[in-house]
């Protein structure tokens, strides 16, 4: 592999001092089949931002009949189509939403797109690489994730609708159109759109290990790579074990479902009629879809922290406290991801005794979570905090990530999850811990690497406004929500009017409505920021955050192989933020708080162990 | 309750206003002295902010454990309901005491160090007494907890008194609820669905001697202080037997037999009569007179007066009319149970009537 990836290196250095003199790519190779990183990111980028606008809007949908239950809304005539009736939304198309807008915001935006875009990115010019170890297999990736998606979107247009048998499709539901009609043609879809991202997200996460392995520039070592890499590198790795289980799961259940076989299906009589299948388990495809629906929020959650160390480390301008430590919570965290996801399936069925099991790995795994918190908390002590729209949103994470990881306690328990699973508890949870730090993490990276991206830099005071209103809403969303959950309210119920004795939460879904509203209109500045900055904002100098790592010491014009000339060698780790010189009479560099990372070390200096 | 939202409702929304107007002029092209990047006057506004930001949040959340720990479902009426809830206010306290702390801490030194031009950060890259030290802390507190919820989920998974329990099996299909009592020899009688048949419609095999004193009914009663183990079975797909006031939950799943046990602690009178249950129906009943006013002048039909009773509820998507599969479920003196059971038909007579 590292001798395909070092011809390729070769090449590309060549490249590189064409380019510099003077290279033309056609149109359709530079912007549609590239094979570069740095475009293959972008492509990522907005392709996430698009599912994540159609995600987001699915959710409007849905908090507006959670507050007004079964009234009519002009809306929905317009956009909901025969899944309507005078206005009003149809109980199917509520589950339909409920289904897609997860699958969407996990798998296409929190997923693809944060970790396809910053990874893409980052990696190659934060350890000093030309590009990816295969260009080719990136550009794979990418028209494999775009396929999915255009998939799983006109599964929204078929005739007896999408799949809505909850993100996680558990069988005999998903399996059977008999017992709901988005476990037809919609479900089909679902599958096979499922079946080609996790393809392209193999393909994606290999490329990122074995780019990480093997292309690193002289002086990167693993101890000096930045955390955003450790990040990346280690969410591929847990793609790559967790992933290939999910496509069983799916290959299984297509089967199931196409072919007669009974992987999950067992004694089922629906509609009047007993069907042929017998033996399966649907406790088997629980466990199978949570080996990787678990490791799935680190998937999710990695690449956040990662950017979000970056960021608060640069801009508080003080190394991120306890480097090493971090670097162990994350492998921490990926080995544990793997063997917690019983935690999901406490009142499954299963044997009592793995729900202890489960409850004992689940609470160890909020240990190494801790930790990162009370790093980050000590990073910011003493610093000399810039607060750009980045900073923001990454103390908003640390914020966020405090708050549902640790109702993850009162769930991780098998004893209280008894009463709580299930309920708006675990959806305000989950929202928090995974949803908002992960699209928070995703909007740091943005802000902070938009200048790197597309050479221009983003209006800051738009970015504060949206910081400030989504930081309301989104705790104004879901911090409520907990109660409501704790009073014994279910999640994926169209309307709570079948239960009287739920009528006094009425007010408080108006309320957590009326917030969800607000924080997706404050995604409108972002929008507009982010399109008007690619065109209007203003032009990028190099280094605009003053920042150490290796991104920044490339031109800003994105040129093929990055670096015009060699690749810059390493003398350090990325966190020498306001370092002293021996005698503490100034900084290393006289004036200059930050020392690159292709800086070698000084004669004052002290060494550090990195 | 609804004033106050639509205040707050009219507030934001002005704020809203006010900030888009604000916008139109940030975003319009400035003038040279105007970076990108943050300089001191951001940091000093934004350090502020994270301060106010704060003082809100922490407001709020007071506000909601005020507003809304009345929502807490009633005292459990179940026996381990109580060691559950013990559990959950202890671990409420632990988690909402870090929450406080570490989100104090956070928001605080993002205004306490908010970036001044000249200021110098402390290079400060390690400290292993102090990560060790908060290693340790979660790792007590995580362990106690583990403990406890280790000893109270083995009570509540394997009761001790299985002999005298009533065997009850829970039936669940799209979109609603059967119970069948084992009768007297507390022996189900065996099924599957295979056995659907006209009025056995649960699949029990008619020639099984323990299915002749089964019944089945549509409701579920208890006698109060007596245990019970629930059998659940599923027809067609998976759902999940919510009993909130009881703090049991099991899923049901077709093609195996779940269980859950509980003891219930207190009849449907008790629970109505409660204190809390009283004001909550109270609060609901005006709730609902009040849609009834709206809902009789545009003339359609309105709602009843809500009485409290115990409920059973699906909380596994199952299928469009997933929100509505519900079951009552009494709790009653022995002697009411013993009544009700006798006017209920056994699933031999059943069975013999339809022949």
């Amino acid at each position: 592999m590292s001798a395909v990836a070092n011809v390729g290196n070769v090449e590309l250095e060549k490249a590189a001092k064409e380019e510099a003199e003077h290279h033309k790519q056609p149109f359709i190779l530079k912007y549609i089949f590239s094979t570069d990183h740095k475009m293959i990111a972008k492509q990522y980028l907005i392709t996430g931002l698009v599912m994540g606008f159609i995600g987001i809007a699915m959710s409007l949908l849905i908090r507006l009949q959670l507050a007004w239950p079964e009234q009519s809304f002009w809306i929905f005539e317009v956009l909901l189509g025969k899944f309507q009736n005078d206005g009003v939304m149809s109980p199917n198309v509520y589950l339909a939403l409920v289904t897609i807008h997860g699958t969407i915001m996990i798998f296409f935006v929190l997923t693809a797109g944060l970790s396809g875009t910053f990874s893409n990115l980052l990696i190659p010019l934060q350890i000093g690489a030309r590009d990816m170890a295969s260009g080719f297999m990136n550009m794979l990736s990418y028209w494999l994730f775009f396929l999915s998606s255009v998939i799983m979107l006109s599964s929204l247009f078929v005739e007896s609708g999408p799949a809505s048998s909850g993100w996680t499709v558990y069988p005999p539901l998903s399996a059977l159109p008999e017992a709901i009609s988005g476990s037809g043609m919609g479900m089909t879809l679902w599958l096979v759109s499922m079946a080609i991202f996790i393809a392209s997200s193999l393909m994606g996460s290999l490329n990122y290990i074995v780019t990480v392995l093997n292309l690193r520039t002289e002086g990167m070592s693993m101890t000096r790579l930045p955390l955003t890499v450790w990040a990346f590198f280690v969410t591929a790795i847990i793609g790559v074990v967790s992933f290939p289980v999910l496509l069983s799961a799916a290959l299984l259940l297509i089967m199931d479902r196409s072919f007669g076989t009974s992987f999950f299906l067992s004694d089922i009589y629906i509609q009047g009629e007993v069907l042929s299948h017998q033996g399966g388990s649907p406790v088997l495809y629980e466990h199978l879809f949570w080996f990787l629906g678990h490791p799935e929020v680190y998937i999710v959650l990695l690449p956040a922290l990662g950017i979000t160390s970056e960021i608060v480390a640069t801009s508080a301008r003080k190394p991120i406290f306890g480097y090493r430590a971090m670097v162990a919570s994350i492998l921490a965290i990926a080995f544990l991801s793997t063997v917690v996801w019983g935690h999901h399936m406490f009142v499954s069925g299963m044997n009592p005794f793995l729900g202890s099991v489960f409850t004992f790995t689940t609470l160890l795994i909020a240990i190494p979570s801790a930790v990162k918190a009370f790093n980050y908390i000590t990073t910011l002590w003493k610093g000399n905090l810039q607060m750009n729209p980045a900073m923001l949103f990454s103390i908003g994470l640390v914020s966020t990530f405090i708050s549902g990881g640790l109702t993850g306690i009162v769930l991780g328990d098998s004893t209280l999850d008894i009463n709580v699973h299930d309920t708006y508890f675990v959806v305000a949870h989950f929202h928090l811990v995974m949803g908002i730090v992960g699209v928070y993490g995703f909007i740091a990276g943005v802000y902070h690497w938009f200048p790197k991206m597309f050479g221009r830099m983003m209006n800051k005071n738009l970015g504060y406004l949206h910081f400030w209103i989504t930081a309301i809403g989104a705790y104004g969303v879901f911090f409520p929500m907990h109660f409501i959950g704790m009073a014994g309210l279910p999640r994926r119920y169209y309307t709570n009017t079948a239960f009287p004795y739920l009528d006094d939460l009425a007010n408080v879904n108006v309320l957590i409505s009326v917030f969800a509203f607000l924080t997706a209109a404050a995604q409108l500045f972002f929008i507009y920021n982010f399109i008007h900055s690619i065109f209007y904002g203003k032009k990028a100098v190099q280094n605009p955050w003053k920042a150490n790592t290796l991104e920044w010491t490339a031109p800003v014009k994105h040129i093929h192989g990055n670096w015009p000339g060699e690749l810059p060698k390493v003398y350090r780790w990325s966190y020498d933020y306001s370092k002293r010189n021996a005698d503490d009479s100034d900084y290393i560099i006289p004036g200059q708080d930050f020392i690159p990372q292709n800086v070698p070390l000084r004669e004052n200096e002290e060494e550090l162990m990195h | 309750m609804t004033a106050l939202l639509i205040v707050v409702v009219a507030a934001l929304l002005g704020v809203t206003v006010w900030q888009i107007s604000k916008i139109f002029k940030l975003s319009k092209p400035v003038g040279e002295g105007d970076s990108p990047i943050a300089n001191n006057k951001d940091n000093e506004k934004q350090g502020q902010l994270m301060l106010i930001f704060m003082i809100l949040f922490y407001a709020f959340m007071f506000y909601c454990f005020y507003e809304y720990s009345r929502f807490y479902l009633p005292e459990s009426a179940s026996e381990h309901g109580h060691d559950y809830d013990q559990l959950m206010f202890i671990t409420l306290g632990v988690i909402m005491t870090v929450q406080l702390i570490t989100q104090a801490l956070l928001h605080y030194f993002s205004y306490k160090y908010r970036g001044k031009q000249g200021k110098r950060a402390l290079f400060y890259a390690d400290n292993d007494k102090l990560e060790f030290i908060w290693t340790i802390i979660p790792v007590v507190v995580l362990a106690g907890l583990i403990i406890y919820g280790l000893f109270s989920w083995s009570e509540i998974m394997n009761p001790v008194k299985k002999e005298e329990a009533r065997v009850i099996e829970i039936y669940a299909y799209q979109f609603n609820w059967k119970a069948r009592y084992s009768g007297e020899d507390n022996t189900l009688g065996k099924a599957n669905v295979r056995l659907i048949e006209g009025v056995n419609q649960l699949g029990v095999d008619e020639n099984d001697p323990y299915a002749q004193d089964d019944v089945i009914t549509r409701e579920l009663h208890l006698p109060v202080d007596e245990p019970v183990i629930f059998k659940f079975r599923s027809q067609d797909v998976l759902h999940s037997a919510y009993f909130p006031f009881f703090r049991a939950q099991m899923n049901v799943v077709p093609g195996m037999v779940t269980q859950f046990s509980f003891t219930p602690s207190k009849t449907t009178k008790e629970m109505r009569n409660s204190d809390y249950m009283v004001d909550k129906v109270e609060r609901i009943n005006d709730i609902r007179e009040e849609k009834n006013e709206v809902l009789e002048a545009e003339g359609k039909s309105t709602l009843d007066s809500y009485e409290f009773d115990y409920y059973l509820m699906c909380n596994k998507i199952c299928g469009v009319s997933h929100y509505n599969m519900q079951m009552k479920v009494v709790v009653e003196p022995k002697e009411d149970f013993e009544e009700w059971m006798k006017e209920q038909q056994q699933f031999k007579e059943v069975i013999a009537q339809n022949n």
